[in-house]
């Protein structure tokens, strides 16, 4: 009966390379080809692949529409794309290059109803939800848009009930401060989010060693966890964590 | 110029994610065409209709193609092979009830509804990888190996009119049981995406491709 749990690959991209993300700053190139990455994942246990694109020079936007082309060739997992979708055009095009999913977020910020007419235009299971959470000094989830850039106002559960009103079928949440932190997912964060809607939940930021997994799934209540730097220096790790986690009795594929 | 006798058809229809298709069907090795022209259909041997999207919306473009008359004629006039996939297969219903009610293609009496859990835990869309139990045996899941597990992505689901409950091959539960293989004479179709679902899917495929 049971729903598995989902284990995602995250690949930050700026202009066209995977590179390593900190605190939301990305400097390290860790692939010059995504697709070397995904040829990587594909071979080992994972069940989805999330591409985020966080250039900053939208000239070279064309190079990410590649690398989706490209990347969807050979995965055979869903591939969620995201970064920089503010229009239903825009979703259009991602899915025709290949992308199963579309994460929306600084738009959904900006004008809310973009979820809600993307979410009609293509169904309410392609329309993710992207939440980025950074803790104000009284330890508040806010969320920001804008890459962290720009204050929303919002708290995390009570954007990702709204983003689940307006269709979103799904949440994807990262924790700003976690992002690269090896100290595993910000648990509290995710039980909130996950607490706070109906719709599935995944949770991303810090994790860097497989019991974090188990934690967010089990302690967070996340539907799926994601992870980018450790999924690249981690040898065979997709298929070690997918073990760890059927040890610790979790039902994944 | 001909194309090849065994020449896939895979419809476009403006709102499909035909690219993950068509990369499997690639990767099979079996040669494959996309199109949005009805006319196109005749010399398809086989179809393939994917499906992301709403079900009006959907059928809507379906039908602004042109392409839903020319379907049946192929499908139920001329016996061709099709495989729906998700909203593909949730288009056989006689109606579907999202976002309003819209007429669907009717080949096989139900109504495509909302997936609505007795248990709250449950969430919706139904989203991730599941496993799919043989209702009876049948041609898509053969040769699979127990149980396999598939990649769905919905919120929506086929359900059969009673009389049509036969049509169905193997099932999903997600706080209700649904249709996730429907199989009647040359009509196929499968909630979950069998291009998105690793070896098992590429296995689903390769079934349907033997009819070609």
């Amino acid at each position: 009966m049971a729903l598995k749990k989902r284990l995602i690959a995250s690949l930050v991209l700026r202009d066209g390379v995977v590179v390593r993300s900190v605190e939301f700053r990305h400097t390290n190139v860790i692939h010059a080809s995504a697709s070397t990455a995904v040829d990587f994942f594909n071979r080992w246990a994972i069940d989805e692949i999330v591409v985020l694109d966080v250039s900053r020079d939208q000239t070279q936007r064309t190079r990410f529409y590649d690398v989706v082309e490209r990347l969807s060739r050979k995965c055979f997992v869903p591939l969620t794309v995201g970064g920089w979708v503010t229009t239903v055009e825009e979703i259009r095009r991602l899915l025709r290059l290949g992308a199963d999913k579309v994460t929306i977020n600084t738009q959904a910020c900006r004008t809310p109803a973009f979820v809600s007419e993307a979410a009609r235009a293509f169904g309410a299971q392609c329309i993710v939800g992207a939440i980025d959470v950074r803790r104000g000094a009284d330890g508040t989830p806010g969320v920001w848009a804008d890459r962290g850039a720009e204050p929303t106002g919002w708290r995390a559960p009570e954007w990702a009930r709204e983003l689940e009103r307006r269709g979103a079928g799904e949440i994807y949440l990262s924790s700003i401060d976690r992002d690269g932190g090896k100290h595993g997912y910000d648990l509290d964060l995710v039980r909130g989010v996950a607490k706070a809607v109906g719709i599935p939940v995944v949770a991303f930021g810090g994790a860097a060693t497989f019991q974090h997994f188990v934690d967010g799934l089990v302690q967070g209540g996340a539907d799926a966890v994601a992870a980018a730097n450790m999924f690249h220096f981690t040898e065979q790790s997709t298929r070690r964590a997918k073990e760890h986690l059927r040890r610790c009795g979790i039902d994944v594929r | 110029m001909e194309p090849p006798a065994d020449m896939v058809t895979v419809v476009d229809y403006g709102a499909g994610n035909l690219r993950s298709v068509v990369n499997a069907l690639e990767a099979l090795g079996h040669p494959s065409r996309v199109t949005d022209d009805p006319a196109a259909l005749r010399d398809a041997p086989a179809l393939i209709l994917p499906g992301v999207g709403s079900f009006g919306e959907g059928m809507d473009r379906l039908r602004a193609h042109d392409l839903v008359a020319a379907l049946t004629e192929e499908v139920l006039g001329r016996k061709k092979p099709y495989l729906g996939i998700c909203l593909g297969l949730q288009f056989l219903a006689t109606e579907g009830e999202e976002y309003g009610r819209h007429a669907g293609l009717g080949w096989i009496p139900g109504v495509t509804r909302r997936i609505e859990p007795g248990d709250p835990s449950v969430k919706v869309p139904h989203i991730g990888w599941n496993t799919v139990d043989t209702a009876r045996p049948g041609t898509l899941l053969a040769n699979l190996g127990e149980p396999p597990v598939f990649y769905f992505v919905h919120s929506y689901y086929f359900e059969p009119a009673p009389d049509a409950r036969d049509a169905v091959s193997g099932t999903c539960d997600h706080g209700v049981t649904m249709a996730a293989v429907v199989e009647r004479d040359n009509v196929f179709g499968v909630q979950f995406h069998p291009e998105k679902s690793q070896r098992a899917g590429l296995r689903v495929l390769e079934n349907f491709l033997r009819l070609v």
